[in-house]
């Protein structure tokens, strides 16, 4: 029996959680003396009050939109990827190798096969944590965690003794070429007598991920395969009595979740730098755990929750620029959901579900 | 190379090593009771700042020492709330952890400090020094000589080069951290607690049946990986380094949960591991990249060694890296 209604479960205990997040972070502002309703007003401000503001907010978005969808998939699976930073980074690799040494035409072409080499390569990191796992109980969790730290001295290898041009002290690759420039929202939107979203990164990448949203949907919720996977994560024994292959669907989720990580550097790299750099990902790899868990694992949840994050990292820029708060205030904000929405999880929920079954033991 | 080169390079994995070995073992303890703790990184980077600022502050070490441990054992004490009394994701639990310390300790470190993030550098009272042995040419010669004391050890014979080099003049917590190997080891293998706290990372329903107390012994094992952390937080700031500098521990909480499992949490195996990962750090600080005739180890292969090694374990390949069965359930009493 269901102890508490399925809205309860779905928007309350994620709203509670936030709440939470939201008044500690709050206490921290305090605590290093500044007032937290200018510092709100100050981010909204800088994040949503222009459409430069919202050009940035939307670029931040469309990176964790990747990852969170990554974690998520993985999670149904009951999979922890903690790795979609280091996947992130070789789908990078990825991008960079297609729109450097391929010829295109056409950014539309070169959008869709940088789109395939970044998540190949994302997903082929995640391949090797995957196999260990299905097949020699390696700790998924630990695997990925080490797959982070070697895709980044992998990186920086290629980086500083291959890619790098010559007489360049700066560990990057060149520049890509001009054909390969994805339109930004600039380009799209802006007519001739008003310019928008100028100079933000913004650009047509944000929609590639908005129908990796609902391609998410309908793998997770309209596919046998979908159907198959959150099977294996709700009981393993239960999937494996109904023939799901556990070492077939921890590669698949796998993959797939890799493949999603490799995707963001179409947005980052091909799309915002045009060349690849050292951390090109900014820790975004790891945001997607505070998307997907407060999102609930569910694309629409994600899509929100990134905007939300891509909010914070907006504004929290915006701070750094106009108060003493550094930036690294996000961190922290970053820390307190993945804190409350997934650790402390139940700290939120068991009153709850006291509270609901009070209610219902009073009505009947 | 010549021999006091090779000395000189297995100095350094001693002091390298110190902070694996403090924060390895303080995983051991923690995972041993059933408790993975992926947020060592964070509770050594916030001791490693309360640790720096208070002896910034107050000139002493030693309440450097006493902050840090307090600011790792809150973090423990929080990872404790989350995994044993609400029954969370332990792993998410650590990730939070991990955040957390490297977005709080910027913050204040910004709000006390004014130095974009870190704190002042330490001076000599604020900072763990060196312990001269005796009979082992120290500092102290150097000045009553008036000569640098490289070419005081340069001049020795080689017992000698080895003593004063390699083993005497590290700080005090150097040698705690290598004592501490033992002294894990009796506990886990030797006293009644020991016995129950691995019982506890094991089979936790036999440790209930018998009457004791899973939920307190789950916290002590987190709490002593707490302090443990903290050390390894503040010698990195206080003794390795003279100060905190943002992200400091850079990795190396994740190198020590590497070790652990290339240990396969055991506590004399955990110290082999960590020589071997301070060793490597030590090659890699020194030389960028190896020459062996015509073949060049580029820099990044000695940085991404310990993950590959430890990869390489955990496929069970070399040897099958089992952790305590019981590690990240958490205990409900009842079905």
């Amino acid at each position: 029996m269901e102890v508490m209604p399925k809205w309860a479960d779905v928007v309350l205990i994620p709203l509670i959680s936030l709440l939470l997040a939201a008044i500690l972070s709050a206490l921290v502002i305090i605590g290093i003396g500044e007032d937290p309703i200018a510092a709100v007003k100050l981010m909204v401000e800088g994040a949503l009050g222009s459409t430069y503001g919202w050009g940035y907010t939307l670029y931040y978005a469309t990176n964790f939109i990747f990852t969170g969808l990554a974690v998520s998939v993985a999670f149904h699976a009951r999979l922890f990827n903690i790795g979609g930073e280091g996947q992130a980074m070789l789908g990078g690799l990825g991008v960079a190798l297609v729109c450097i040494y391929l010829p295109w035409p056409h950014w539309s072409l070169a959008l869709i096969f940088a789109s395939l080499a970044g998540a190949l390569f994302g997903a082929a990191w995640a391949a090797i944590p995957a196999y260990l796992q299905a097949r020699r109980g390696s700790h998924i969790v630990i695997t990925t965690i080490m797959f982070n730290f070697i895709a980044a001295a992998v990186l920086n290898y290629v980086l500083v003794n291959l890619m790098r041009p010559k007489g360049s002290m700066d560990p990057a690759s060149q520049r890509f070429p001009d054909a390969v420039h994805l339109p930004s929202f600039q380009d799209m939107f802006s007519t001739a007598e008003t310019a928008l979203f100028r100079g933000a990164p913004v650009n047509v990448t944000f929609f590639v991920a908005v129908l990796a949203c609902v391609a998410v949907w309908l793998l997770i919720w309209r596919t046998r395969l979908g159907y198959e996977i959150r099977a294996y994560g709700h009981s393993e024994t239960g999937a494996l009595y109904a023939g799901i292959s556990p070492f077939r669907i921890t590669m698949i989720a796998m993959l797939i979740s890799g493949g999603l990580a490799g995707l963001m550097a179409i947005n980052n790299v091909m799309g915002e730098a045009e060349r690849l750099v050292l951390n090109a990902t900014e820790g975004a790899g790891f945001i997607g755990i505070a998307v997907a868990l407060m999102g609930r694992s569910h694309p629409f949840g994600v899509f929100l929750a990134a905007i939300l994050f891509g909010f914070l990292y907006q504004g929290g820029a915006e701070l750094a620029l106009w108060t003493t708060i550094p930036r690294e205030l996000i961190v922290v904000i970053q820390a307190l959901v993945i804190l409350f929405t997934g650790a402390l999880d139940n700290m939120v929920r068991m009153p709850l579900e006291r509270l609901f079954l009070w209610l219902r033991k009073r009505s009947g | 190379m010549d021999f006091l080169t090779i000395i000189q390079v297995l100095d350094s994995t001693i002091r390298l090593a110190t902070p694996l070995l403090l924060a390895c073992l303080a995983g051991l303890f923690s995972e041993r009771a059933g408790i993975f703790d992926i947020g060592l990184e964070g509770k050594m980077l916030a001791a490693a700042f309360f640790s720096a600022a208070v002896a910034a502050i107050s000139g002493s070490v030693w309440l450097g020492l006493l902050a840090g441990i307090v600011a790792s054992l809150v973090l423990a004490a929080l990872h404790g709330l989350a995994s044993i009394t609400f029954r969370g994701n332990q792993l998410i639990s650590g990730v939070a952890i991990n955040f957390l310390a490297a977005g709080m300790t910027v913050l204040i470190a910004q709000d006390w400090f004014k130095q974009g993030g870190r704190t002042p550098s330490l001076l000599t009272q604020g900072r763990f020094g060196g312990i001269e042995l005796p009979f082992a040419i120290g500092p102290s010669d150097a000045a009553a000589y008036g000569r640098p004391l490289s070419e005081l050890i340069s001049e020795t014979n080689v017992v000698q080069q080895v003593y004063s080099e390699l083993i005497s003049g590290h700080s005090i917590l150097v040698y705690a951290a290598f004592l501490a190997v033992p002294l894990t080891w009796w506990i886990l293998f030797r006293t009644r607690f020991g016995l129950r706290l691995r019982a506890v990372g094991e089979n936790p329903a036999a440790v209930d049946t018998a009457g004791v107390s899973v939920v307190g012994l789950r916290y002590a094992a987190v709490a002593i990986c707490g302090v443990l952390c903290g050390i390894a937080g503040a010698y990195l700031a206080t003794a390795l380094q003279a100060g905190f500098v943002k992200d400091m521990t850079a990795g190396r909480g994740f190198i020590a949960l590497a070790a652990l499992i290339f240990a396969k949490w055991r506590p004399w195996h955990a110290l082999y591991a960590c020589l071997l990962f301070g060793f490597l750090q030590a090659v890699a600080l020194r030389y960028q990249n190896i020459h062996l005739g015509s073949f060049v180890i580029p820099v990044q292969v000695m940085d991404a060694l310990p993950y590959i090694l430890t990869v390489v374990i955990l496929a069970g390949f070399v040897g099958k890296a089992i952790p305590p069965r019981a590690g990240g359930e958490p205990y409900v009493k009842e079905r």
